[in-house]
């Protein structure tokens, strides 16, 4: 048995603090409240204890006034509180334009994570502190969650889509990684450790490690391998739309929806192509499900973010 | 009314005798009594379970079941104790047995049709358990896709199967208590002089016809894509894994309701009783029921602020959620105001309302962190949800099933149960539920995931302390067993009225003929009219001298 008793969890990003002082907030307003109605309680069942069985309270039917009262106040308070939590939740959804990239994918039962340089590691996460770290997450069968305590955050990673969180580590330690979402067997094993180190020690720890070239370049390699290459050329005489400046434009469906392209919408385009066909392109492209894994199409994406509009070619924004 | 000793006519226990007319009973209160004994029988089996998951808790290191078992113990425990204990507790027992007697009915609108659901329910019940048998079921209660409906190895079918059958006996309940108290009010019996446990059980019938139908379609859907891989919620074969949670939490929340709706009901008769004063704010708490049920049934997606649902989505939730808790306040202020210049008794039904307001309190005020969306992403999946629920759902819900099975006792049975241990046994519930909930919150905020069968050991303290808790808690529970069957045989029979209630049922004989009223009842009075209440009489006076007439 561990001989302290630890209370409170670590607390080591920018948000962690946040959230604190937002459950400090909101339990001494509980608090507040739960002693209030339980002394009151307690006091009434001692004051006016029944003095002779059979005896009758006194003849009182309500007050609108303090029913107004104590609707307008538990009112006031829960509005305070959701405003304070949504703009938190919108700073945690919002990872910082300079943010670093991480992809990071669950399977039963694991962690699997790439960094964009190529060095990969299982239920270890290595991070410089000081920096906001942008995850990618994806997972490879069922839903997992990707949660550590002691940076408050926390994400479901879904199959079939790509999801996002965000931190900024502030001090140098190792913490938790729990998978939060039930996933089978293994559930409470699929557990790891994030590293947070000074950045000079992350840059000499990635340096160290052994990669197959870094996540562009294996997606580059993919988009040979896969045969992309043949529909998908830098101009545009292939079969398929030239994808260079394609992600994060507007793209005009077949059907008239115009879609931003996201990472998800890239994600989308390769495992089920026929989903949301381009305007002007025939639905021709075969579905990549079930032969790429999940930790390649993030390579694969990341190697199309990275391709620029190439001159001649036409701009896949259309008007 | 005339000495109950010597003018007791046969009541609803007595002939026709012997197990079939039981049942193949119409009697709403012979039903009660069916739906009591399968309750306890499944609330029994959740709490083994409950009590091996907590014992495989008490060291890190997932050592006395093995990982898979203790998927299938949570599991099973979940779908026991909501399906077939939490949801049908309140109404199918007190609601069965006292909604018709309140409103001055001689029974539901229809009788055959409440027998019906008794037996979907033990047959939805025994189809569901009969997975212990042929593989277990660890999908969690929360089923979600696509864990159980391509991944699992458990016999995901045969339980899902047995919800979707279960839910059509809450289907047929809540459309029957519907029926009935809109039809068969006794002639003067208005909407506003119906007793609050009436008003809060035709709140949670809204819920049973609104909601049930969603969860059991959407469980029916996770069995066709097991079997029949139709692409629903799997997104390997075009589904939407996300679309199985919308769908579920739909019913799912507002289920919640469903559990602790009835539940301030009961509270809201025993504080008038223990006040013996009319309800404060009488409308308010009506409404607020309402009120509760309908915007229940606008905040499912509180369960998914961090699943991928888009952020505008969330804040929507978000906010409605903080809004639902408003009502629930309100009714607590209520209760509270009502023992202002009460004239407090204090006898056992005191107790299981202070008992019931301090859980309630802590499980509703911790539903505003969870309601928070900075905070839910931290909380999320943590033990902070599962004491929370707990709070809400045991400590308010199941307390106050309590607090009402002991007020209605005497009526039910005719027979008196012993105070002292009453009071003894509210008490060692209080503590022993907060003794093994309280430290689920710490553990929670400490990052405690649930479904842990194994887990670090900083969190080792907390949970020993939680499972000493539930050993106190689960003495509680067995005491209140013992006791109230050792009542049945040996227990002083019951006055008409022992706590001194207003109400038509207290008017009845305890316990009450098979037609309850002889004549249907003029009522001429609003609900909890203590000026005018008999005085408690917790024992008939030892001899027909003493009698003293009301
Ligand atoms: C047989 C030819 C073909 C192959 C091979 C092919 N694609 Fe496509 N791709 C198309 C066509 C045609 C479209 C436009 C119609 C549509 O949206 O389905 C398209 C659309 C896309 C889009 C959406 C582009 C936009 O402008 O919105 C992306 C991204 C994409 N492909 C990526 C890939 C990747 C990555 C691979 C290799 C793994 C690949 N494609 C292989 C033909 C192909
Ligand atoms: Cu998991
Ligand atoms: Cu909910």
């Amino acid at each position: 048995m561990s001989s302290s008793l630890p209370l409170f969890p670590l607390s080591a990003s920018t948000v962690s603090g946040e959230v604190d002082t937002l459950f400090f907030f909101i339990l001494g307003v509980s608090a507040f409240f739960a002693i209030l109605v339980s002394a009151l309680m307690l006091y009434f069942t001692f004051k006016y204890r029944s003095k002779k069985a059979g005896d009758a309270g006194a003849d009182i039917h309500g007050s609108l006034t303090l029913e107004l009262i104590w609707t307008g106040i538990p009112f006031i308070l829960a509005m305070v509180m959701f405003v304070w939590g949504a703009q938190l939740f919108f700073t945690m959804a919002k990872p910082p334009a300079d943010a670093m990239d991480i992809f990071v994918v669950g399977k039963q039962w694991m962690w699997k994570v790439q960094h964009p340089e190529g060095v990969r590691e299982i239920n270890e996460m290595h991070v410089p502190i000081n920096r906001p770290v942008r995850l990618t997450l994806g997972s490879e069968d069922v839903i997992h969650d990707f949660f550590i305590p002691a940076f408050r955050v926390k994400m479901d990673v879904v199959p079939g889509r790509l999801t996002t969180m965000w931190f900024t580590a502030t001090t140098v330690g190792e913490y938790h990684i729990f998978c939060g979402q039930y996933c089978g067997t293994r559930h409470s094993g699929m557990i790891g450790t994030v590293v947070a180190m000074m950045p000079d020690d992350y840059e000499a720890w990635l340096a160290g490690g052994r990669t197959t070239g870094s996540a562009v370049q294996n997606g580059e390699r993919l988009f040979t391998d896969l045969s992309c290459i043949t529909c998908h050329k830098a101009d545009s005489s292939g079969r398929g739309p030239t994808l260079g400046g394609v992600f994060g434009s507007t793209v005009q469906l077949n059907d008239g929806r115009r879609i931003l392209a996201d990472e998800n919408y890239l994600r989308e385009s390769i495992m089920t192509p026929q989903a949301k066909v381009v305007q002007g392109f025939q639905p021709i492209m075969p579905t990549f499900q079930g032969l790429v894994s999940e930790e390649n199409l993030m390579q694969l994406i990341a190697y199309v973010k990275t391709l620029k509009p190439a001159e001649t070619a036409p701009v896949p924004v259309k008007k | 009314m005339n000495d109950a000793t010597v003018h007791q006519e046969p009541s609803y226990l007595g002939a026709p005798y012997g197990l079939a007319a039981w049942l193949l009973t119409k009697d709403h209160k012979r039903i009660a009594i069916l739906y009591l004994i399968s309750i306890t029988i499944f609330f029994a089996i959740g709490a083994g379970f409950a009590a091996t998951i907590r014992a495989e808790l008490v060291t890190p290191q997932g050592d006395l079941v093995t990982a898979d078992l203790y998927n299938k113990l949570f599991t099973l425990h979940g779908v026991v104790m909501i399906f077939f204990f939490l949801i049908p507790s309140i109404p199918a027992v007190l609601g069965n047995f006292f909604i018709p007697i309140m409103i001055g009915a001689k029974d539901l609108a229809f009788p055959r049709i409440n027998l019906l659901s008794w037996y979907i329910y033990v047959i939805g019940a025994v189809i569901t358990l009969s997975v212990v048998i042929s593989g277990g079921l660890d999908t969690g209660w929360t089923f979600y896709a696509p864990f159980s409906s391509i991944s699992s190895n458990t016999d995901v079918t045969t339980a899902a199967v047995g919800v979707f059958i279960t839910g059509f006996s809450s289907i047929l309940t809540g459309f029957n208590f519907i029926v009935t108290v809109h039809r068969m009010r006794a002639p003067g019996m208005t909407w506003f002089r119906l007793p609050l446990f009436v008003w809060a059980n035709y709140a949670t019938s809204l819920i049973f016809i609104l909601g049930t139908p969603v969860v059991a379609i959407t469980v029916l859907l996770v069995a066709a894509e097991r079997g029949l891989h139709l692409g629903i919620f799997d997104p390997r074969i075009g589904g939407d894994p996300v679309l199985f949670q919308h769908l579920f939490w739909f019913y799912s929340h507002p289920a919640v309701y469903i559990m602790i709706l009835p539940g301030m009901g009961v509270i809201s008769e025993l504080v008038a009783n223990v006040s013996r004063k009319q309800i404060f704010g009488y409308s308010f708490v009506a409404f607020s029921s309402i009120a509760i049920a309908i915007i229940g049934f606008l905040v499912w997606g509180h369960h998914m602020f961090v699943s991928s649902q888009s952020i505008y989505a969330g804040l929507v939730f978000s906010i409605i959620t903080m809004l639902v808790a408003v009502p629930s306040a309100v009714k607590t202020f209520n209760w509270t105001a009502t023992m202002y210049r009460g004239s407090i008794t204090w006898d056992s039904p005191l107790f299981w309302v202070l008992g019931f307001m301090g859980l309630f309190l802590v499980g509703g005020l911790t539903g505003l962190f969870l309601g928070t969306m900075g905070l839910d992403v931290h909380l999320h999946d943590t033990y902070f949800v599962v004491a929370h629920f707990h709070y809400i759902m045991v400590g308010g819900g199941v307390t106050a099933f309590l607090g009402g099975l002991h007020f209605y006792w005497p009526k039910m049975t005719g027979r008196m149960y012993s105070e002292p241990l009453a009071k003894v046994s509210a008490m060692l519930v209080f503590f022993g539920f907060n003794l093994t909930f309280f430290p689920q919150f710490i553990l929670g905020y400490m990052g405690m995931p649930r479904r842990y069968h194994a887990y670090p050991p900083e969190f080792q303290v907390l949970n020993v302390m939680s499972t000493g808790g539930a050993m106190v808690l689960g003495t509680g529970y067995f005491l209140i067993l013992i006791y109230l069957l050792y009542s049945l045989f040996k227990g002083p029979k019951a006055p008409a009225n022992p706590w001194g209630a207003t109400g038509l049922e207290w008017q009845l004989q305890s316990p009450p003929i098979t037609h309850n009223f002889h004549e249907i009842p003029v009522v001429t009075e609003e609900a909890y009219d203590y000026l005018h209440a008999p005085a408690p009489q917790l024992a008939i006076p030892a001899s027909p001298r003493e009698v003293t007439h009301e």
